[in-house]
């Protein structure tokens, strides 16, 4: 589905990314974790198509397109979507036109009818039982005023509106209280098919008790420096990143 | 043209247009307006056209527009409107009532008494000069006099017709007026045109005006309103401008406000050539309130200049301004806000914000906020910002699939809407959003490329 192939890129003049690997299929779940500052949301959102990252070299295909050579708008109808570590608050764009605008340009890149008021009120619903999301939230702006945690739910939410193939979870743990994290999760799993897969990058565990991975990687300093199954999360709680940062050096 | 022609200035120019108009020009008009004639035009004469020298105008540059030649309609030209071509000009369709002035003329088709609640006047001012002068001669050139604008002492030199309102004490006009201000000539033409508002103690007026160009002829249009608001009257006066490149607009609005009046102003440019909008606004009772508003979009070389002045001259007065610019292109824009708090006026509350957003390299926006405070228990505030669109809320959308033409109308509009949601007429925030779409996918610039 994802194959990422000696990918390097820089902002700023300085170099993030310095030769990433990574293949990821159908029905897998990849863990990405990782110290502060070592390139994971470089990373996610070089994959999202964010301008401000300069590729340098390596190549990224996309379900058999080249990646790098999509629109932002377009890797997400492609299927691609990236939950921000940090959503953006966007005051005056109402909740309910923006979910509705990007579920109609989803449909419309595949051919389809733009969805009734009526559809879409119902679809929204679903999802929003699901997450057991406030009504209250998708009444007003986008993210304005939620709070850290809504912010994360917000997100996942509008995740279960567009069902896409590849989800990029950065840090969507964060901020998020006991019960949030597992109807985040519980959603997440929910949404999962042997057809799409999900990139977690987090800090912790926790998350990983109910994402379960295939594998987790270790990013360091702009590479994935180990790769390994889910154990490899638990050795990190356990002894955290110096005895990798070490072997490396 | 001439040779000799050539050498005189354009205020020269005017000048001489008066006075071989003179005759027509106190034609059929009332003594309370022809007496006003002399004096002004002597007053513009000594003043002459503003530079950049000028400190009020030193971001608008009228000389160059000025130097066109233009003809005049000094006499009423009795065409008839085609109403259908009129609403194809994106004009906000409401329940209002509805009157038409073509030229700065009030239209004979209009029927505004069908509908009016009793003792309301919306008349030809023209006429009511004329038949009715008790109803203005307290008010007309009472605000406008005081000015040293020399494009207000022009109007008043030139000015024969234009809107009369009239809402006598307690009376209540529910729905909207809707004024339309078309322009239409097949050659370059200015516009003089004089409007007046009077709100009686407790009266309640909305008022819609809507400036058009239908053909695409230059124009110079120079229109000047008073509004008098009296005790505890309620008075809405919001201007949506929606006119050719090759428009010159100089609009002056001076509204004098007495005892717990409450007064909401908004000046929504969508499209124009230059514009300079001249708001002042006297609170000479307590309790007063005020609202000015004002969205600017601007792209190709337009200009656009809100100049506003807000004198507190009574305790307990609270006024808020909001003014947005949105700059594209070579555009440009300016925003003066002149707050001025008198010694008496303590317990004043006065607000001003100026937010600005380039989208293009070449725009360019001059704003200054200006506070003269002389009492000394006064909340005041004043801010302006200019910037670019936000990359990162630009990106989220992107992200989600939304196309990126799409996202920056989303992001414009969400910029304008903190404006249009303190509109106080219902109905209009949702045309004044539906314009400002129109217009951020180039359909209303369309509307005048015929
Ligand atoms: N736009 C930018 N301008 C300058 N430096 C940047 C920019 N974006 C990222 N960086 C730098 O790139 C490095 C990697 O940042 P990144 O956000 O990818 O780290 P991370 O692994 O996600 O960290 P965390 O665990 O704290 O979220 C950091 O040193 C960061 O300061
Ligand atoms: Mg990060």
């Amino acid at each position: 589905m994802l194959s990422i192939k000696n990918l390097r890129a820089s902002v700023e003049g300085k170099e993030i990314l310095k030769g990433i690997n990574l293949e990821i299929k159908a029905g897998e779940v990849h863990a990405i974790m990782g110290p502060n500052g070592s390139g994971k949301s470089t990373l996610a959102n070089v994959l999202a198509g964010r301008e401000d990252y300069e590729i340098l070299s390596g190549e990224v295909t996309y379900m058999g397109q080249d990646l790098l050579e999509l629109s932002p708008e377009d890797r997400s109808r492609s299927g691609l979507f990236l939950s921000f570590q940090y959503p953006v608050e966007i005051p005056g764009v109402p909740m309910v036109n923006f979910i509705k605008t990007a579920v109609n340009e989803h449909r419309k890149f595949k051919g389809l009818e733009p969805l009734t008021a009526g559809e879409f009120l119902k679809l929204m619903r679903a999802k929003k039982d699901m997450l057991h999301l406030d009504t209250e939230l998708t009444n007003r702006s986008v993210n304005e005023g939620f709070s850290g945690g809504e912010k994360k739910k917000n997100e996942i939410f509008q995740m279960a509106m567009l069902e896409p193939k590849l989800a990029i979870l950065d840090e969507t743990d964060s901020g998020l209280d006991i019960d949030a994290l597992r109807i985040v999760a519980e959603g997440v799993n929910a949404l999962k098919t042997p057809e799409n897969a999900t990139i977690v990058v987090t800090h912790y565990q926790r998350l990983l008790d109910y994402i379960v991975p295939d594998f987790v990687h270790v990013l360091y300093k702009g590479r994935i420096v180990k790769s390994g199954g889910k154990e490899l999360a638990l050795e990190l709680e356990e002894k955290g990143y110096d005895w990798i940062k070490n072997g490396e050096n | 043209m001439t040779i000799t022609s050539q050498k005189i200035s354009p205020a020269e120019r005017l000048v001489s247009l008066f006075e071989q108009s003179r005759g027509t020009l106190n034609e059929g008009s009332s003594p309370l307006l022809n007496r006003m004639r002399e004096v002004s035009m002597k007053r513009f004469a000594q003043a002459g056209i503003p530079d950049f020298k000028t400190e009020d105008y030193k971001y608008t540059n009228l000389n160059t527009a000025l130097a066109k030649s233009y003809k005049q309609e000094l006499v009423r030209e009795n065409g008839v409107i085609d109403l259908n071509v009129v609403f194809e000009r994106h004009i906000p369709q409401l329940d209002t009532h509805l009157v038409f002035l073509v030229n700065g003329w009030f239209y004979k088709g209009n029927k505004p008494e069908s509908g009016l609640p009793k003792g309301i006047v919306l008349d030809s001012l023209e006429q009511v000069a004329n038949q009715k002068p008790a109803l203005i001669q307290d008010f007309l050139n009472r605000q406008a006099a005081l000015s040293n604008d020399p494009f207000v002492a022009l109007n008043t030199a030139f000015a024969k017709d234009g809107f009369f309102l009239y809402v006598p004490k307690g009376v209540a006009l529910e729905k909207p007026v809707q004024i339309i201000n078309l322009l239409s000539s097949d050659e370059n033409l200015m516009v003089t045109q004089r409007n007046l508002i009077v709100a009686e103690s407790a009266a309640q007026a909305k008022v819609l005006v809507c400036d058009y160009t239908l053909t695409s002829s230059s124009f110079l249009y120079n229109s000047v309103t008073e509004v008098f608001a009296d005790e505890d009257s309620l008075v809405d006066v919001y201007t949506i401008q929606n006119q050719n490149n090759q428009t010159t607009a100089i609009n002056s609005t001076f509204i004098k406000q007495e005892r717990n009046s409450v007064l909401n102003t908004g000046a929504f440019s969508l499209h124009t050539g230059l514009v300079r909008n001249n708001l002042k606004i006297v609170m000479n009772g307590d309790h007063a309130e005020a609202s000015a508003l004002g969205i600017s979009l601007t792209d190709k070389k337009q200009h656009v200049d809100n100049f506003v002045l807000i004198n507190h001259d009574k305790p307990n007065c609270t006024s808020n301004q909001l003014f947005k610019n949105i700059l594209d292109d070579d555009s440009t824009g300016a925003f003066a806000g002149r707050i001025h708090v008198a010694r008496d006026a303590q317990q004043t509350n006065a607000f001003q914000r100026n937010n600005n957003v380039l989208l293009s390299d070449k725009s360019r926006m001059q704003t200054k906020p200006q506070l003269i405070i002389d009492a000394d228990d006064v909340k005041c505030s004043h801010g302006a910002t200019v910037g670019q669109i936000d990359e990162d809320a630009l990106f989220f959308l992107r992200a989600r699939g939304i196309g990126e033409k799409e996202a920056r109308t989303m992001l414009m509009n969400a910029f304008a809407h903190e404006v249009i949601q303190k509109v106080s007429i219902e109905p209009l925030r949702e045309r004044l959003s539906e314009l400002i779409e129109k217009r951020m996918n180039g359909e209303i610039a369309k509307g005048h490329e015929q």
